[in-house]
């Protein structure tokens, strides 16, 4: 089969995307003061909001695993207008701005929030402007991508494997942790990852609901931005920490993530 | 002992059968695709809901009037699907302990391992499915529900999945596997053969009911339906009997000997049925014009299909084909001597 020419506008237009996104790239590694990267590394904001945004987002992502997996498994499952509705509000946060995610968690959980209210007349507790809440913000915003790619798996499993574990005398609790969730781990593990990488990169809603205080609440990302302003040096080395990152969930995923869409 | 009436309704299609199997028997339900052989397994492993009774060695699992449904996992009812579902991610041998293991009984693997070697399997225990072939992968999971001792073992069209190459070896270890398996034996299938090299006992299934049952020399020699009637090559007509004649649609008529009267299958083997250019004189009772619609080669031995008034299928030698021009859409007469038609009642 012969394949139609294409115009050179388009070659064009095209070359310039591919700029759009090449060019800022270009323009962090060219920049990046590499002798002086390993001495950001050591420095102790540095590598205080490294250990933070790392714990956060991992604490996100085993969160998202425990909720989200039984809810992709109620999405699975149900069908017509409720799913569209559950479907809807859990896919909201990846399409909701993230601010608008952070200032909506601070009227639920604020100190005169909905729950919040509550949570602090009965136990006192407050949650907002503590690493609680920036755990919260990353689950909020990071979740939906664990949820989706579950909901596919689960759609996509041959249930015959369940059934037959089942004429075999496995009740439900074994049918699930030996058959069912060894079955979706492909796809657990791609939403895990996913998660996992929106989270470590969540900004918005965390600087919203969880603020900016180093050690506690200041991620990389919150970091950068503010380093940007007086040690240009330290943001872009966290930039380059986070480019590593993505290109390393990028190779480690081409295979099931990249090959597949 | 398997006493079972299921029903199942689904839109427009209703399965309505009730059979009887008893231990060390095997029974095949025998059905063409859409019959209803699938639903019937599901149901009796307790996979899909059903109405009626199934009753296994005097343990009620199904009552709906009582409203009594025992699950799949308490049913003690090995289910060997089509293709063999074999746990992607778990070993041949863990695929057979999973069973075991979900029973708690001691040393799963090492008992697996046994089942594995006794089938001459054992090099093939640390295999993952997909790297076993497809009449291992079909054995393995035999073993896997034959390993949970059940009381009845239920096979989907077990042999139809493989190639022929290995259909005739994973038949006869099939065939051996269950003379030494004590429960009650159910498969189902629409392949005559598999039916004919395994069961006990037919239960032809046509539109969700029983059509027929026996044993195969019973339902092959009285085909009660045009599937039957196909796998065991005769040709079968419908009609009214009187006395020395069976009125067929189309106003023919068919001459036999005592066809009795009322409501009467005949069947004619196609042998009986002997081909001609030009009209035949002599004792034939039965001719009729017709055109070859299809000549199918076995052997020496070549099956004609004739259509008009009264279609048949007539097997005449290769030499015949030469001599009579037999190609599709030949003119032909056909002859059947009133002696060669059985008739019994619908």
């Amino acid at each position: 089969m012969k394949r139609t020419r294409v115009p050179p506008a388009i070659g064009l237009l095209a070359a310039l995307g591919l700029l759009l996104f090449l060019l800022p790239l270009a323009g962090l590694i060219v920049r990046a003061p590499w002798n002086q990267a390993l001495g950001e590394l050591i420095d102790p904001t540095t590598t205080t909001a490294l250990g933070l945004s790392i714990f956060c987002s991992l604490t996100a992502t085993a969160i998202a695993l425990v909720l989200g997996i039984p809810l992709a498994m109620i999405l699975a499952r149900t069908r017509g207008t409720l799913r569209n509705v559950l479907r809807a509000l859990t896919t909201l946060p990846m399409v909701l701005p993230p601010v608008a995610g952070g200032v909506a968690l601070w009227l639920a959980f604020g100190r005169r929030g909905l729950v919040g209210s509550l949570l602090y007349q009965w136990f006192g507790i407050q949650i907002p402007f503590t690493t609680a809440a920036a755990v919260m913000a990353e689950t909020f915003v990071a979740m939906p991508f664990l949820v989706i790619a579950v909901e596919a798996g689960l759609r996509s499993l041959d249930h015959r494997y369940e059934e037959a574990a089942r004429s075999l005398g496995a009740g439900y609790w074994r049918v699930f942790t030996r058959v069912t969730l060894p079955l979706l781990r492909p796809a657990i593990f791609s939403g895990a990852v996913l998660c996992w990488a929106r989270a470590l990169g969540e900004f918005g809603a965390t600087i919203t609901f969880a603020g900016n205080f180093p050690g506690r609440t200041q991620t990389v990302p919150i970091a950068v931005y503010l380093a940007l302003e007086t040690k240009p040096e330290a943001a872009i080395t966290l930039s380059l920490i986070l480019l590593v990152v993505s290109v390393a969930i990028l190779v480690g995923m081409r295979d099931r993530w990249l090959g597949a869409l | 002992m398997l006493e079972a009436t299921v029903r199942v309704q689904r839109d427009a299609f209703m399965l309505d059968v009730s059979l009887t199997a008893a231990a060390h028997e095997t029974v095949a339900v025998l059905g063409p695709n859409g019959a209803g052989k699938t639903t019937l397994l599901r149901a009796l492993a307790g996979l899909d809901e059903m109405k009626g009774r199934v009753v296994l060695d005097g343990r009620v699992l199904d009552d709906s009037a009582r409203g009594v449904h025992v699950p799949a996992e308490r049913r003690h009812a090995g289910l060997v699907f089509q293709d063999h579902v074999l746990f992607p991610h778990l070993s041949a041998v863990e695929n057979v302990a999973f069973g075991l293991r979900a029973q708690g009984r001691p040393q799963a693997a090492a008992v697996a391992r046994k089942w594995l070697d006794d089938a001459g399997l054992g090099d093939r225990a640390e295999a993952l499915p997909r790297a076993l072939s497809g009449g291992q992968a079909q054995r393995v999971a035999l073993l896997r529900a034959l390993a949970t001792e059940p009381k009845l073992l239920l096979l989907d069209e077990p042999l139809s999945a493989l190639d022929i190459s290995v259909r005739a070896e994973v038949r006869r270890e099939l065939s051996k596997q269950l003379a030494s398996f004590h429960g009650v034996r159910l498969l189902v299938t629409h392949d005559p053969l598999e039916a004919m090299a395994l069961a006990d006992k037919l239960v032809v299934l046509e539109h969700g009911s029983v059509v027929q049952s026996g044993t195969p020399g019973e339902v092959t020699a009285r085909p009660r339906s045009r599937f039957v009637a196909d796998l065991a090559g005769v040709n079968l007509l419908r009609g009214r009997a009187y006395g020395d004649h069976v009125a067929l649609a189309a106003e023919a008529s068919l001459a036999a000997v005592d066809a009795g009267t009322g409501d009467v299958f005949a069947v004619i083997h196609p042998r009986a049925v002997a081909l001609y250019r030009t009209r035949p004189d002599g004792t034939p009772r039965n001719v009729w014009r017709g055109q070859v619609d299809t000549v199918d080669l076995h052997g020496e031995r070549v099956r004609v299909r004739v259509m008009g008034p009264v279609p048949l299928v007539a097997e005449v030698t290769r030499a015949a084909v030469q001599e009579l021009g037999l190609t599709a859409g030949a003119a032909v007469w056909m002859a059947v001597k009133a002696t060669e038609v059985s008739v019994y009642p619908a």
